[in-house]
């Protein structure tokens, strides 16, 4: 499909509609010294030339295809099933958006339904949107349904540390002049237990991580338990990988559960386009922000799908609505829609498995190296943090010069972990990797 | 289109019933019409509360736009209707009847002397259909 539809006879319409003869004669109010500037670029290559520039600059970057990766900290290194590629480039997908006129494009509602379905089965929810950008955006818009629920009452936000610390930023960001106090993460090391003390009659919401930044796996029942005693929400911030082996968040009775998508069939990219996960309650469901496709049957009762309560924070709420942000990470989703549905329940829980039982090895190798020391204390998923002998961005340098790319150094979040790396492990880990990254940071850790 | 003599109205379509020191409140035949199929109705006041003249006391939504639901005279909440958001066709079907929405203890009743009675209200109504 051209994405320009102007034709030539179009185009002489409008220029007879406004009196002039020409598409020159339009721009003669831009002065000619800056309507076509001469710019100061080399000569023209061919293509065979551009390619070979292009393939050195490309390669002048580390990537997890040639270095291994114990890089984590929100965003991993996991295996794609290349099928999963192959549907989003068919060009009947091939759009970041949602359409906008939606329910004549039957084949990106229905997909969207797909991926609701699915992240709701995971997260154990009632009702999951169309996706917000990434993990940090999802998480304001939980903060925004809060503050709606509780008309604007209760202005206080409880967050934990363990949150990721861009998550936190993105979401004082969103924040900023409404009124709002958002604590809770002064210090690295408090507990849920902590967050029950400072649970107030001012408390909108309470979020936590799961597994948590650090990489711990917490039940947070008995916080979820104060929380609502209190008449406050709880949002809990998921890797939906993890999910695979641990139990979901509406177990232990979770308000909102938010996340970010990338880990389930989606590059690392250098950062994105991610996908924010929003899933809730049916009876927070009108406060929601964003897309939700509905299955419905039309007037010769064939199944069809539609876009369902969406036309209230557009076009009936407008300055009422929760949220205006309708935007969503089409293709993304349907990444992890296919992906989901390629791994199955038991694919699934055998990625999440080998990441927890890989990281594990790591972790207690690296716990055997007279001068590491692991931080975690209880369960964790397939991250943890080591306290080094001295600063991570020295030990990188050494393990970088190993063709290894280390873990992500806390000292800038977390003053008080100095010296502190967190390390990421995934099923792309091998063995020979984990044993090579353990004696690099031995050989590091010597002067 | 009715307009029940024993209440009292606003210019923004919500109507009052006076008993002893108690009022209820919703809105009237008039704004359901516009409004068209009302599918969300949202009382955003909780009982015990003190709601002044002409602050927000509900949303109503329709397929068409939402609405606020203005308290016609300050008073004190005393009890909303439950019913409503399982059940927001109520408000097409019974505007002054099954689709009350606040009942609550009026403030200051000389405020009631502000608004329209029956008469005045269909006047205005008609008014506003021309």
């Amino acid at each position: 499909m051209a994405y320009i539809p102007h034709t030539e006879r179009d185009r002489q319409a409008m220029l007879a509609a406004i009196g002039v003869s020409s598409l020159d004669e339009l721009f003669q109010a831009v002065p000619a010294e800056v309507r076509f500037p001469d710019l100061d670029l080399p000569e023209a290559l061919s293509e065979m030339e551009v390619m070979v520039e292009l393939q050195a600059l490309a390669e002048a970057n580390v990537d997890t295809q040639h270095y291994a990766c114990f890089l984590g900290a929100g965003a991993y290194n996991h295996f794609i099933p290349s099928v999963v590629d192959h549907i989003l480039r068919r060009n009947e997908f091939y759009t970041a958006y949602t359409p906008y006129q939606p329910e004549i494009s039957q084949g990106t509602l229905q997909a969207i339904f797909e991926y609701q379905s699915l992240i709701c089965n995971l997260t154990g929810m009632d009702v999951s949107n169309a996706s917000h950008y990434d993990g940090a955006t999802a998480l304001a818009e939980a903060a925004t349904l809060a503050l709606a629920h509780h008309r604007e009452k209760r202005r206080t936000l409880l967050v934990s540390a363990a949150v990721h610390p861009e998550y936190r930023q993105v979401l004082r960001t969103y924040m900023q002049g409404m009124d709002v106090t958002i604590h809770g993460d002064e210090s690295c090391c408090t507990g849920p237990d902590d967050l029950v003390r400072r649970l107030n009659d001012q408390t909108a919401m309470v979020a936590v991580q799961y597994p948590d930044f650090f990489g711990h796996i917490v039940d947070f029942a008995a916080l979820a338990e104060a929380t609502h005693a209190a008449g406050a929400l709880l949002c809990v911030v998921v890797n939906p990988l993890a999910l695979g082996m641990l139990k979901p968040p509406s177990a232990f009775q979770a308000d909102v559960v938010v996340g970010e998508g990338q880990s389930l069939g989606i590059p690392l990219s250098f950062g994105g386009p991610y996908l924010g996960l929003f899933t809730t309650k049916n009876e927070y469901v009108r406060k929601m922000a964003g897309r939700l496709v509905g299955e419905t049957v039309d007037s010769r009762g064939q199944r069809g799908y539609v876009l369902t309560l969406t036309p209230r924070e557009q076009h009936i709420r407008r300055d009422k609505a929760t949220s205006n942000i309708c935007t969503n990470q089409g293709l993304m989703a349907l990444a992890s829609a296919v992906y989901l549905s390629v791994m199955g329940r038991q694919g699934l829980r055998k990625v999440a498995e080998l990441c927890y039982h890989k990281a594990h090895y790591a972790s207690q190798a690296i716990e055997r190296l007279p001068r590491y020391k692991l931080w975690n204390k209880g369960p964790f998923f397939h991250e943890f943090v080591v306290a080094c002998p001295k600063p991570p961005a020295e030990i990188n340098e050494v393990l970088l010069e190993h063709e290894i790319l280390g873990g992500y150094d806390l000292t800038g979040d977390y003053p008080e972990l100095p010296n502190h790396m967190l390390l990421a492990v995934t099923e792309m880990n091998s063995k020979e990797e984990i044993d090579d990254l353990v004696s690099a940071l031995e050989e590091a850790s010597h002067d | 289109m009715e307009f029940p003599k024993d209440l009292k109205y606003t210019k923004n379509d919500e109507w009052v019933r006076v008993e002893g020191k108690q009022g209820t409140a919703g809105i009237t035949d008039y704004a359901q019409d516009q409004l068209s199929d009302i599918v969300f109705v949202e009382v955003v006041v909780g009982v015990g509360d003190s709601v002044a003249q002409g602050a927000a006391c509900a949303t109503v939504e329709s397929v068409k736009a939402a609405s606020e639901v203005y308290l016609p005279v300050a008073g004190k909440i005393l009890a909303v209707n439950e019913d409503l958001p399982n059940t927001p066709e109520l408000v097409n079907k019974e505007p002054y009847g099954g689709a009350w929405m606040v009942r609550f203890e009026i403030a200051n009743p000389k405020e009631l002397d502000g608004l329209m009675d029956a008469g005045a209200y269909a006047a205005y109504c008609q008014e506003r259909s021309h």
